[in-house]
């Protein structure tokens, strides 16, 4: 069971990391690279709380074997504010107040990144679709949708 | 997860080479979201897991002539988003969009779905119906086989140790085709089939029934074909009182178990109505298709 170099990029930086086979993505990233933004709920793609962006699309983290991304970029929440400022969905997420226990709030935050990097216009219908994958056992969707539709339209007004 | 070792392989022979020098036990991985799952509970335990993420030749999208090419890691996201998998194989579209989450989907590929050989897979039963063939890399060369006879049992399919699906082979069913996939779930989302049912019908100029094809899942220990109904389409009009009749005859096809899922009786009276279902969305695109290319 020799450790492997895992050289990937990761928020922007090129990172090397030496991980056993068997380490998934998720403990990668939390365990050797202290990116804890990411976390574990299930263990099995079923709540999207580890979801990180891979080659910008989002995906389930604790599927993956760290190994696997090597070569390609990952984004975690940790990467998601640019040049110290919160990016729109995180501002809108704290205005909102959406945060309850805000274990998810990560995984929901790079889901819903994700659905209006595809399209910064989605409709309430589409961003629904786009964090189906995302549990909130405070069961604050509500205002989740409030937030992220909220962004969606300021991009559909042309304020984005 | 109990401890292994990892391969990586750049290319298709490296992965043939070291599934060749590994004794049985290996594992393929691909999208892991189904093998991850299996080994971190414990069903799985292999000494090696083989990583494809870097055979290029398995991430593969293309026609080639008049064939859709669709390489066994191709995720189930890009057959739900990539526009040359629409028109006639919308049904593969549709069941790449119902698996799992999106997140999943980013990784999901068909040939893992294909190769875990659940018996209520939502990729087989498009593919089975418009005809794909299994194209399988082993020691001795290449073979091709009709997913339909693709699968042996509950996870077990015709792949030997040393062997690996490199890809799907769709044959153009033509222009005046059309399919669709449905299932049924108690949930919108993030579940799995209780019954899923794909139907592709193709017509000939004179507007009759050419080749019918219906395929079923979660309703047998494999994905199985409805032939009895198939047969009954064939060579005629379509009509809501044929279909009605070939819904019926589908049923016949199905053996279904009892689980927590459903009941016997319950899973052959969705056998019924998703037959309906998708025999009549089916005609429907076959016809506004055929229109569209007249």
């Amino acid at each position: 069971m020799k450790k492997q170099v895992l050289s990937c990029t990761v928020n922007d930086e090129a990172v090397e990391v030496l991980v056993r086979p068997y380490t998934t993505l998720l403990d990668a990233l939390r365990e050797d690279l202290g990116l804890t933004g990411p976390k574990e709920g299930c263990g099995t793609g079923d709540c999207g709380a580890c979801t990180v962006h891979l080659d910008g699309k989002p995906v389930a983290s604790c599927l993956m074997l760290a190994m696997q991304a090597r070569g390609r970029s990952v984004r975690t929440i940790e990467g998601l504010a640019k040049t110290g400022q919160l990016h729109p969905l995180q501002d809108a997420f704290v205005r909102h107040g959406v945060p309850q226990c805000g274990f998810c709030i990560p995984g929901v935050l790079m889901a819903a990144a994700a659905v209006l990097a595809e399209n910064p216009k989605a409709t309430e219908q589409e961003i629904r679709y786009g964090i189906a994958g995302n549990l909130c056992r405070c069961t604050g969707y509500t205002k989740m949708l409030t937030a992220i539709t909220e962004v969606a339209g300021a991009s559909a007004r042309g304020e984005g | 997860m109990r401890r292994f070792d990892l391969a990586l392989p750049e290319s298709l022979e490296d992965c043939l080479k070291t599934l060749a020098g590994k004794p049985a036990g290996a594992k393929l991985l691909a999208g892991g979201t189904d093998l991850l799952p299996q080994m971190k509970n414990g069903l799985l335990k292999p000494a090696w897991v083989v990583d494809l993420s870097r055979v290029a030749e398995l991430h593969k999208l293309a026609v080639e002539g008049d064939e859709l090419h669709i390489g066994a890691a191709v995720t189930a996201r890009a057959l739900e988003l990539d526009p040359r998998v629409a028109g006639r194989h919308a049904s593969i579209a549709e069941s790449g969009a119902l698996v799992g989450s999106v997140q999943v989907r980013n990784l999901a590929s068909v040939g893992g779905n294909l190769c875990n050989a659940a018996p209520s897979a939502d990729m087989a039963p498009p593919l089975i119906a418009l005809d794909a063939l299994a194209v399988i890399a082993g020691p001795n060369g290449r073979r091709r086989v009709l997913l339909a006879e693709f699968f042996t049992g509950v996870r077990r399919t015709v792949l030997g140790a040393d062997e690996l699906l490199v890809e799907l082979v769709v044959p153009d069913p033509g222009a005046r085709s059309g399919g669709n996939y449905l299932r049924h779930t108690p949930r919108r989302e993030l579940d799995i089939a209780v019954v899923g049912v794909a139907s592709q019908l193709t017509l000939g100029a004179d507007g009759r029934c050419a080749k019918a094809r219906i395929a079923l899942a979660a309703v047998a220990p494999t994905p199985v074909r409805a032939t009895a109904a198939e047969q009954a389409l064939q060579g005629q009009t379509v009509t809501p009182e044929l279909i009605e009749r070939a819904a019926g005859l589908a049923v016949e096809a199905a053996k279904p178990i009892a689980d927590q899922r459903g009941s016997v009786e319950f899973r052959r009276h969705l056998t019924r109505v998703l037959t309906r279902r998708t025999l009549t969305t089916a005609l429907a695109r076959a016809g506004a298709l055929a229109r569209a290319s007249a």
